[in-house]
């Protein structure tokens, strides 16, 4: 890509137990300008019946994509910087295999444009070294971008995990979710 | 090299270089009617076929692109083959020609686009067989005020030289050149005013393009104005430097963005698998127990995603991809909020 000031000693810390539900993230989201004022961040009650939580979600920069991977179009790709772009306009063909195929629920289709849309780490802000808008917003510390020693400081009781088990599947990402300490992966469905 | 060379995408190239080849034989009576100044051109076209088919070719085999190549070719010839024409005819009125798409990713970009794909299709339309030898002009013998055009060597028509058939025949290219023009103009200003786009974009792969484009356009204009206002003292320059251009262009067609050209007609097999998909069951998230998408895509990402590797396969026999997005994320906050439980503290 174009610019190279992007600043590999800051990482993506989340913590979905933390989101309050404020949707600040959501609004900070629509100001990026690489997907064109349109929210990509998901915030979502997890269970409406039974508890007001809620929950964030962001790409989690997989290492090795499921949504590229099974996309007809070879419309994702994944840069130097280990970043997963939002699909190539040109070529993607609105197919939804990555919104389906995606392990955290991420990509999204934008019908009338035929396009499938996604967090890209804020790009335009991230490729020169600032951080994500919506990690620069969250009251609660459920996003937070920054160096690995500044996330030990701030949460000394917990470890970033960067691995994830879905059924027989382990995804490796770029983004971490924070994880009582000493944990090594997070097991979403073990059943 | 040829260790990575895919044989049968090869081959299938191979023979519809030969069968182009063939056509042009046939087409321009033996040559007989192949304009040689253009054969430069003619090169550069054959070259590209065999490049287009044979890239075309290795993006086949992908998994999930042969799963949609399949789907879409099932549904235009199963019985019930009529819907989906009809699906297929309004795609390529609203979408194909209309390109609605683009109109609602911005108006001014939509606009841009067309001008230019407009401009590029009038172009081709007029080139290709120009440089074939299937289209012909020649002056009706007997006189010097009339032309006859020949297709694969049989007259089609006759008309004057001083005559609006006459000026649009033998401008189009003009005009082609123009519209693309104005369109490169819109999209260069967008690249240089939206920030969005200045983040993410390459010279490689978005300017390089539309350079190109100008180049090919002003060349060719450029052509035409030297022979009518400088009595052709720039034509020796104007059509190297023209042909320089548009041979890079038909060279480069497979590798960068052009391909897209070739490409985005599978929109029209993705329109058809929506409909089909419609028409069936549809999947139901065992989270939000909301219909989130057709079974049809459902089970099949799930076939393509085994096929290239991935097992989101649970021990229960249903898979992590059962669930829509939002279960999705919904599963993960939940596995995350378990961890803390479990671990005796929710935050840390
Ligand atoms: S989280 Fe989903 S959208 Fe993001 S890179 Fe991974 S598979 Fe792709
Ligand atoms: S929606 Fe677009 S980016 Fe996603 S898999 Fe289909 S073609 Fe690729």
């Amino acid at each position: 890509m174009n610019t190279t000031t992007f600043r590999t000693d800051q990482e993506f810390f989340i913590d979905p137990q933390r989101c309050i539900g404020c949707h600040a993230c959501e609004m900070a989201c629509a100001e990026c300008e690489t997907n064109g004022q349109q929210p990509m961040i998901h915030v979502d009650y997890v269970d409406r019946y039974l508890t007001p939580q809620t929950s964030v979600q962001v790409c989690m920069h997989c290492e090795d994509p499921t949504c590229a991977k099974v996309c007809p179009a070879d419309a994702i790709t994944k840069d130097e910087f280990g970043v997963v772009h939002s699909a190539n306009h040109a070529r993607c063909i609105a197919c939804s295999n990555c919104v389906q195929a995606c392990p955290f629920g991420v990509p999204r289709k934008i019908t009338p444009m035929d396009l499938m849309m996604k967090c890209n780490l804020c790009y335009d802000r991230t490729s020169v070294g600032k951080r994500p808008m919506c990690a620069t917003v969250c009251p609660s510390g459920a996003l937070y971008y920054g160096t690995r020693e500044k996330m030990r400081e701030l949460r000394p009781n917990s470890t970033p995990v960067n691995q994830f088990r879905f059924g027989q599947q382990v995804v490796k990402t770029k983004v971490n979710i924070m994880m009582p300490k000493g944990a090594t992966e997070l097991v979403v469905d073990a059943q | 090299m040829f260790s990575t060379l895919n044989i049968r995408a090869a081959l299938i190239a191979g023979t519809a270089t030969l069968l182009l080849v063939a056509a042009i034989l046939v087409g321009s009576r033996n040559l007989n009617n192949f304009d040689a100044a253009l054969v430069a051109y003619l090169f550069g076209c054959i070259f590209a076929c065999f490049a287009v088919v044979y890239r075309y070719c290795v993006w086949l085999q992908r998994p999930p692109t042969w799963k949609y190549f399949v789907r879409g070719w099932e549904l235009l010839f199963s019985r019930h083959f009529v819907p989906y024409v009809l699906e297929l005819v309004k795609h390529l009125f609203t979408q194909f020609i209309g390109q609605k798409f683009i109109r609602n990713r911005g108006t001014a970009r939509g606009v841009g686009h067309m001008l230019m794909a407009g401009g590029c299709t009038l172009a081709f339309a007029v080139t290709f067989p120009l440089v074939f030898g299937w289209v012909n002009f020649q002056l009706k013998p007997g006189g010097i005020d009339t032309y006859e055009v020949y297709n694969f060597g049989f007259k089609v028509m006759e008309f004057p030289l001083h005559s609006w058939v006459a000026e649009a025949l033998f401008n189009a290219l003009n005009w082609s050149a123009i519209l693309v023009i104005a369109g490169v103009m819109i999209m260069m200003r967008r690249r240089l005013t939206h920030a969005g786009q200045i983040a993410i974009q390459t010279f490689e792969g978005d300017w390089l393009p539309l350079l190109l484009l100008l180049a090919i356009s002003l060349t060719g204009l450029g052509i035409s104005l030297d022979y009518k206002f400088m009595e052709g003292k720039a034509h020796q320059f104007m059509a190297i430097t023209h042909a320089i251009t548009v041979i890079l262009f038909l060279i480069w067609l497979p590798f960068g963005k052009f391909y897209h050209i070739i490409q985005r007609p599978a929109q029209f097999g993705i329109a058809l698998y929506r409909k089909a998909g419609e028409a069936g069951p549809q999947a139901i998230c065992p989270h939000t127990k909301l219909v989130y998408d057709t079974k049809l895509h459902v089970d099949d990402v799930k076939d393509v995603a085994a096929e290239i590797g991935f097992n989101y396969a649970r021990k229960d026999g249903t898979s992590h991809l059962d669930y829509s997005p939002q279960g999705k994320r919904a599963l993960l906050a939940k596995a995350h909020l378990k961890a803390r439980q479990d671990s005796g503290a929710f935050f840390g």
